[in-house]
């Protein structure tokens, strides 16, 4: 009983982000559009994951849990809807559930304001993000995936960059 | 009914969606080949946005180096800039619509010269929403009479296969998926081994037994064995050759731009085809890829020691 007072009374300062009407599935709508047309003209385009950049910002900002997670298995199976015949329904809807989850419980008890931490949080999401695809891929489907490459770690980098702009622009969503 | 403490609902409900996720995707392993209703679904309804903003895409971005970028010229010789600024829009506009017409009638050509071969011009409107597949989508669907497994291709060479259709859209497996395959052979030793993608802009040549001479920039054509593509349309040039264990590690460059496909042919038949009695004097004429590949003679074939 203590221990969930004291943890009622950490998170009390911490602000709930409410999003203006339709903003969330607008945005997602947007991302999976951009995801499959831009890699048309620009293939490089391709290393940037989109909707796990909505899933890790909408998660740190509703901090919601159930939320969260329901938002990011949304977000992941409409991308794997979109994606190639390789990738049965729910493999990146698993990897964004797990992902929704910890980032709404993360951003329901720490400051995720700062670029900096924005910028790390991404990193880190991105790695577990890539890591559960793995796994799930080497234990379900037996296909034999690398644990890392360059491409990864190059890709961690260039989504936790966009993602520090990307949330910047999403923060003019908010309601005041 | 043991009540669950409301802190650990969302961590109930976290895992109980995980676990539908996870049946979700054994259920699909089990039915991969047959199609998925909500594949259906979320692609018809994102297909229109895609449609309108393949050639949005274009507009934009012809907008923005036609126009905004020349915003920064020397403001005391504006109006030679606004002159110049004009003509290379116009010039470029002509470009443009040249370079079009160019691959249009290069498409034309290739389907004039295989009047018997049914095949379906369409447009690239989007790619894959992952990075680990490499997939297109078409502008062309069932109504178009296209079916799963026939093979796309361009004039320059194969691109790849249908893995799904939809109504008015269909989706093609890149040559370069790590999925996909070719029956292939080396058009001067004859040597036969399937191609297939490794998730990386070059192909992989299987089968290739070290003990087999194979050089660099020779090139690769279909061998119809597959069922899928005719014999001889161009599929690569060998540009990397190691020797492995035991057969050679051979990677081949796609003869078909497959970075950046705009029009492609789909080949309208689930049967065997033969270009080669399709093909007329002019095409052999004209020094084309599939003409060149047809010009080495092909009854001397050999099949690569597994």
């Amino acid at each position: 009983m203590n221990d969930t007072y004291e943890l009622r009374m950490g998170e009390a300062h911490i602000e709930v982000h409410k999003f203006r009407g339709g903003a969330i599935v607008m945005a997602t709508i947007v991302a999976l559009f951009l995801q499959t047309a831009i890699p048309v003209h620009f293939p490089k385009f391709a290393i940037l994951d989109l909707p796990l950049l909505l899933t890790i910002y909408f998660g740190l900002s509703r901090r919601n849990p159930s939320t969260g997670l329901l938002l990011g298995m949304t977000i992941g199976l409409l991308q794997d809807s979109l994606s190639g015949p390789t990738v049965p329904i729910g493999l990146y809807g698993i990897a964004k559930t797990i992902i929704g989850y910890l980032a709404s419980s993360i951003g329901a008890r720490l400051d995720t304001e700062h670029p900096v931490a924005r910028f790390a949080l991404t990193v880190i999401f991105f790695g577990v993000h890539q890591g559960i695809v793995i796994l799930t891929r080497r234990l379900l489907l037996a296909q034999p995936e690398p644990w890392f490459t360059t491409h990864l770690a190059i890709g961690a980098a260039v989504n936790a960059v966009v993602g520090v702009f990307l949330f910047m622009l999403l923060d003019r969503l908010r309601k005041n | 009914m043991v009540a669950i403490p409301s802190r650990h609902k969302s961590l109930f409900l976290l895992v109980g969606v995980v676990v539908l996720q996870v049946l979700f995707l054994a259920i699909q392993i089990r039915r991969d080949s047959q199609g998925r209703l909500i594949r259906v679904w979320t692609v018809g309804a994102v297909t229109p946005f895609e449609r309108a903003g393949a050639s949005g895409v274009g507009g934009i971005r012809g907008a923005w180096n036609h126009y905004f970028a020349l915003q920064n010229a020397a403001r005391d010789n504006e109006r030679l800039t606004r002159e110049n600024a004009e003509l290379k829009l116009q010039l470029n506009e002509l470009q443009n619509k040249a370079e079009e017409a160019d691959r249009l009638a290069k498409l034309l050509d290739f389907k004039q010269t295989h009047k018997t071969v049914p095949m379906l011009a369409a447009r690239v409107i989007a790619a894959s929403a992952d990075s680990a597949t490499q997939t297109l989508y078409l502008d062309r669907g069932e109504h178009d009479g296209i079916r799963r497994n026939m093979g796309v291709i361009t004039p320059d060479g194969v691109v790849g296969k249908i893995s799904e259709t939809y109504p008015n859209t269909s989706q093609v497996l890149l040559l370069t998926d790590r999925d996909s395959g070719v029956g292939a052979m080396l058009v001067e030793s004859h040597i036969q081994s399937p191609v297939g993608g490794v998730g990386e802009p070059l192909l992989a040549m299987k089968y290739v037994a070290n003990d087999d001479t194979v050089a660099i920039g020779q090139h690769v054509v279909t061998s119809g064995m597959d069922r899928i593509f005719p014999r001889d349309l161009p599929v690569g040039t060998v540009a990397q050759i190691k020797d492995g264990n035991p057969f050679k590690q051979i990677r081949l460059k796609p003869a078909a731009n497959l970075e950046s496909l705009e029009d492609v042919i789909v080949l309208l038949t689930l049967q065997p085809l033969d270009l080669t009695k399709s093909e007329s004097k002019e095409a052999k004429e004209s020094g084309s890829p599939i003409a060149e590949a047809k010009k080495e003679p092909q009854s001397s074939a050999k099949t690569a020691k597994p």
